[in-house]
């Protein structure tokens, strides 16, 4: 969907201002967040595709004026109920009604979670649409669901740099429509195609796209 | 630029969502509480697991991992040759792997080439060799203008690249993560791999930042 969240080429932000000490987290309740998040995703009740979609989903004036945490804990909110896994109910009280049928992620088992990390690569044989050198226009589709092609490429041509392999598609993982699996690739785009004939045409820039973002150019 | 943020205020936390019951957004730290004891009591969570995940990656893997990962490829051409071409596989010799990393792509600064990785949509980035992003990472700003204007972040960041340089900028859109291999900084000949990681910045890792020089031994 076309949200806050997909912010590349926008303007007006201000200077990116570094931190000079950088705590990985600023507040305990950050802390609390990220690990319950991981946590409740360890459930396996969602992936990692459902998760990115959930954030994106809060509404646009609100993502850009909440920290990046808050963005986290509004979509960890919203599949715990999606998913059945906490009703609306309890959310608003914070009282539980009943004891959940799933048992928690225990250390042992969540240390293997984060050491095998995701199945996003598949194991296939599924031929490429496209090689490396070729030419490729973006789609320019604009879909309520899930996407993973940012808007400033939409539209563009570039070229394929390389195949990364058969990879889950994550537009059609991340909107409940299963894993869809297909190639995904390197696309190089010069920066004048995207951003018109004042940027530097030294420079590149090279999004990761799948089969079914790409026709031939 | 420059023209300031919105600040909607309560506003922008209407009444629109589907499971928030009040007006104004509540305090952050007050709902992640309130939402931890509700996953404790359903039993959907072990709060030793939550202890267990904040150590993990407020302490354990950060930075340092991807700096002797750049190390070793400084000083053992056969290392950055494989790191180059499969860099997850070459990064698993030095025992980093999992979550947020299942696929490395590295990428190498030459004097030709400079590289710079940004995540336009979310916040992707190499979790076992450079640990959490940063908040600038993450951040409306360096999100919004790493691809339309990198050479304008790279400088705020200190860096001024030569006209002649090819910049390419890496936005992290699939499970695939990037981090940069860095230039070795000249006069650095002469040290070994601990000494040579101590040179090895994040920064340098994402490319905003270059290697350190070396300190100067009276």
């Amino acid at each position: 969907m076309n949200g806050a969240h997909d912010l590349g080429g926008m303007q007006g932000f201000g200077p990116v201002g570094a931190e000079p000490d950088e705590p990985v987290f600023h507040a305990e309740w950050e802390r609390r967040a990220f690990a319950l998040t991981l946590a409740a995703g360890a459930l396996g009740k969602w992936n990692i595709d459902q998760s990115r979609y959930a954030r994106e989903r809060q509404p646009p004036a609100e993502y850009l004026a909440t920290s990046y945490y808050e963005h986290w804990l509004y979509g960890l909110e919203k599949l715990l109920v999606e998913k059945g896994l906490v009703t609306a109910e309890e959310l608003a009280t914070g009282k539980a009604a009943a004891r959940s049928d799933l048992s928690p992620v225990g250390i042992t088992q969540m240390s293997e979670i984060i050491r095998r990390g995701g199945a996003h690569r598949i194991a296939s044989d599924l031929p490429a649409r496209f090689s490396a050198g070729q030419k490729v226009a973006v789609r320019n589709r604009h879909p309520l669901g899930h996407t993973r092609a940012p808007r400033y490429v939409r539209g563009r041509q570039g070229v394929i740099d390389r195949d990364h392999g058969v990879f889950v598609f994550a537009d059609s993982s991340g909107s409940d429509q299963g894993p869809k699996p297909q190639h995904c690739y390197v696309v190089r785009f010069a920066a004048p195609e995207l951003w018109g004939p004042e940027a530097n045409p030294r420079d590149v820039v090279l999004v990761d796209l799948w089969d079914d973002h790409l026709d031939p150019a | 630029m420059g023209e300031g943020h919105h600040h909607h205020g309560s506003q922008a936390h209407g009444e629109d969502h589907d499971h928030h019951h009040s007006d104004v957004p509540s305090d952050p730290a007050l709902r992640v509480k309130a939402l931890e004891s509700l996953l404790v009591e359903k039993g959907l969570v072990d709060p030793a697991s939550l202890d267990y995940l904040i150590d993990l990656y407020e302490t354990r893997i950060g930075p340092r991992n991807g700096a002797r990962v750049v190390a070793r490829a400084w000083t053992d051409p056969a290392y950055k040759a494989r790191l180059l071409a499969k860099g997850g596989l070459a990064i698993k010799e030095l025992g980093y792997e999992g979550r947020q990393g299942e696929d490395i792509v590295v990428v190498e600064n030459t004097p030709a080439v400079h590289n710079l990785v940004v995540c336009t949509l979310c916040s992707c980035y190499p979790w076992p060799v450079l640990g959490l992003p940063p908040v600038w990472y993450k951040s409306a700003p360096y999100r919004s203008r790493a691809v339309i204007d990198p050479r304008g972040v790279l400088r705020e960041f200190g860096v001024e690249l030569g006209g002649e340089v090819e910049l390419r900028v890496w936005d992290s859109t699939s499970e695939v993560r990037y981090m940069v291999l860095p230039q070795r900084p000249p006069g650095t000949e002469g040290l070994g791999e601990e000494s040579l990681a101590d040179l090895v910045t994040r920064d340098s890792m994402i490319g905003v930042g270059l290697a350190l020089a070396p300190k100067v031994t009276a």
